[in-house]
């Protein structure tokens, strides 16, 4: 027996291409962005106030403001165009491609697979993710290890920027590592690797606490995706701006 | 408040078929299947349709209206314009037999590749005991009606009929999950589920917890977990290693 003879592509009637193409500007404006900051090497550091743009901790390298690298030059000055940043971007880029919310965002608005719900994708042939390259999504875990520690690192740069007083700048870190700490934390592998491997949630009254709560920020995981993206980019924005002079940091103490 | 609606309804069989126009009598609180039955009496008595309950319990009137896959029954009239014209079609993931009555037997078949519940040997009917915690879990796909919405939505096998074979639909991939955190069942669903029902085929775009009229959150409480235990049998060195260490099973 053969399918019903429907030649339409889709029959809907809404504006189902507006979230993907939505998805598709935001995600390519950020990343335009995130580059040009990634190339420039400069404006990352406000030695007055001790603002570091996320985008640049940890600064690892020779090339770094020392006062800026505070856990030290682990490697010589990259050659070239080549910027402290390529060294960490790699794991955040990693963290945030394989992450099941933007697995959902781009496979849809970049590849159309599907571009929305009911609307035929335009590819003859669909594996999936049981090949590679796409079967590589398995190792998210390992990218939210990564990205964990690297959290870390950036909440130990927004409480040490105290240290000098306290301004917007202060402000805007704090809630730039609450966003991503959210993020991290409402991550389907963290809710995996919290609780919900087991079988018995009564045999680990702990880990099922755990496990509820990750649950409840799972719920917000695309929100806070988004959030804690767009945020990034207004944190780094901030302090390149504060840091080239072109503002100054509203100051409230100090 | 009645008025007349405007709808398209297609018509035909595995042979072929075209939408048909009809203007049809909308009353206040009707749903859409009101409106088939009403167009079966006035206009078209041997236009076929799948019903039973109408309380969007028994999940038999699935299909696709103004493009979405959607319960007749539980579509209301209220929320379309009193101009729009709207299209009625059967579900497209399944082969048609008339109308808008498709032939579902790909997912009984499915379902029969799973392997039944398999609580531990030692244990008789009447002697099961288990923690709410423990079985909540699984209850949530319980709710599943089985209107194969997701499966008819699912575009693994909705855009590519080649990939049947492999990919169960995210219908039985959830009751591979359902199995698997029950906390009495001792089969081993983790290989399975990659292996016999094509878990790697689902790219997680979310488009059957999208239609489930139920509002189960098929992929970020069966589909992403499944994952992620593969990810843990299949993928992860750590866990390999710390169940080599600790003699875990």
């Amino acid at each position: 027996m053969a399918r019903a003879e429907i030649a339409a592509r889709t029959l809907r009637t809404d504006r189902w291409w507006l979230p993907p193409l939505t998805t598709f500007v935001g995600l390519l404006l950020i990343s335009i962005y995130a580059a040009f900051r990634t190339f420039q090497g400069d404006y990352y550091w406000v030695d007055q106030y001790h603002y570091l743009t996320p985008m640049y901790s940890p600064c690892l390298t020779e090339e770094c403001v020392p006062a800026a690298s505070h856990f030290g030059q682990w490697f010589p000055a990259l050659p070239g165009f080549l910027t402290p940043p390529l060294l960490i971007i790699p794991f955040l880029l990693g963290f945030r491609i394989t992450c099941y919310y933007y697995r959902k965002a781009y496979y849809r608005a970049a590849w159309a697979s599907p571009p929305a719900c009911a609307v035929a994708e335009p590819h003859s042939k669909y594996t999936g993710e049981t090949r590679f390259p796409l079967i590589a999504q398995n190792l998210h875990r390992y990218f939210f290890y990564a990205a964990s520690l690297l959290l870390l690192v950036n909440i130990y740069d927004a409480v040490s920027a105290f240290s000098t007083g306290l301004g917007l700048g202060n402000i805007i870190l704090l809630v730039n590592v609450s966003l991503l700490a959210a993020y991290t934390l409402s991550c389907h592998s963290c809710r995996h690797i919290a609780g919900g491997r087991l079988k018995h949630f009564s045999k680990h009254p702990v880990r099922y606490w755990m496990w509820t709560q990750i649950s409840k920020l799972n719920n917000r995981h695309m929100q806070l995706a988004w959030a804690s993206l767009i945020f990034v980019c207004l944190t780094d924005l901030y302090v390149a701006l504060v840091a080239s002079g072109t503002i100054s940091d509203l100051r409230f103490i100090n | 408040m009645s008025y007349q609606g405007k709808f398209r309804v297609w018509r035909g069989d595995d042979s072929g078929g075209a939408l048909e126009d009809f203007t049809v009598e909308v009353n206040e609180g009707e749903v859409v299947l009101d409106i088939i039955h009403r167009l079966q009496a006035t206009q078209a008595p041997d236009l076929a349709v799948r019903w039973n309950c109408k309380a969007g319990k028994c999940g038999s009137c699935s299909a696709e209206i103004n493009g979405r896959p959607r319960l007749l029954c539980m579509t209301r009239m209220s929320v379309f314009q009193e101009s729009e014209t709207i299209t009625v079609t059967p579900m497209r993931t399944f082969p048609i037999i008339r109308d808008l009555v498709t032939d579902v037997s790909f997912n009984y078949t499915k379902a029969r590749e799973v392997p039944s519940f398999a609580p531990p040997k030692d244990l008789a009917p009447g002697e099961y005991r288990m923690q709410q915690v423990d079985v909540e879990r699984s209850q949530e796909f319980r709710k599943c009606i089985e209107c194969f919405l997701c499966q008819n939505t699912c575009h693994v096998v909705r855009d590519h009929e080649e990939n049947k074979e492999a990919f169960s639909g995210p219908r039985f991939l959830m009751r591979v999950a359902e199995l698997e955190m029950h906390p009495l069942d001792t089969a081993d669903r983790v290989d399975q589920a990659q292996d016999d029902h094509g878990l790697g085929y689902c790219n997680i775009t979310k488009c059957c917890s999208e239609v489930c009229p139920e509002h189960i959150h098929i992929t970020d409480n069966a589909l992403i977990p499944m994952k992620e235990r593969v990810a843990d049998r299949k993928y992860d060195p750590v866990v390999w290693l710390g169940n080599k260490l600790f003699r875990r099973s």
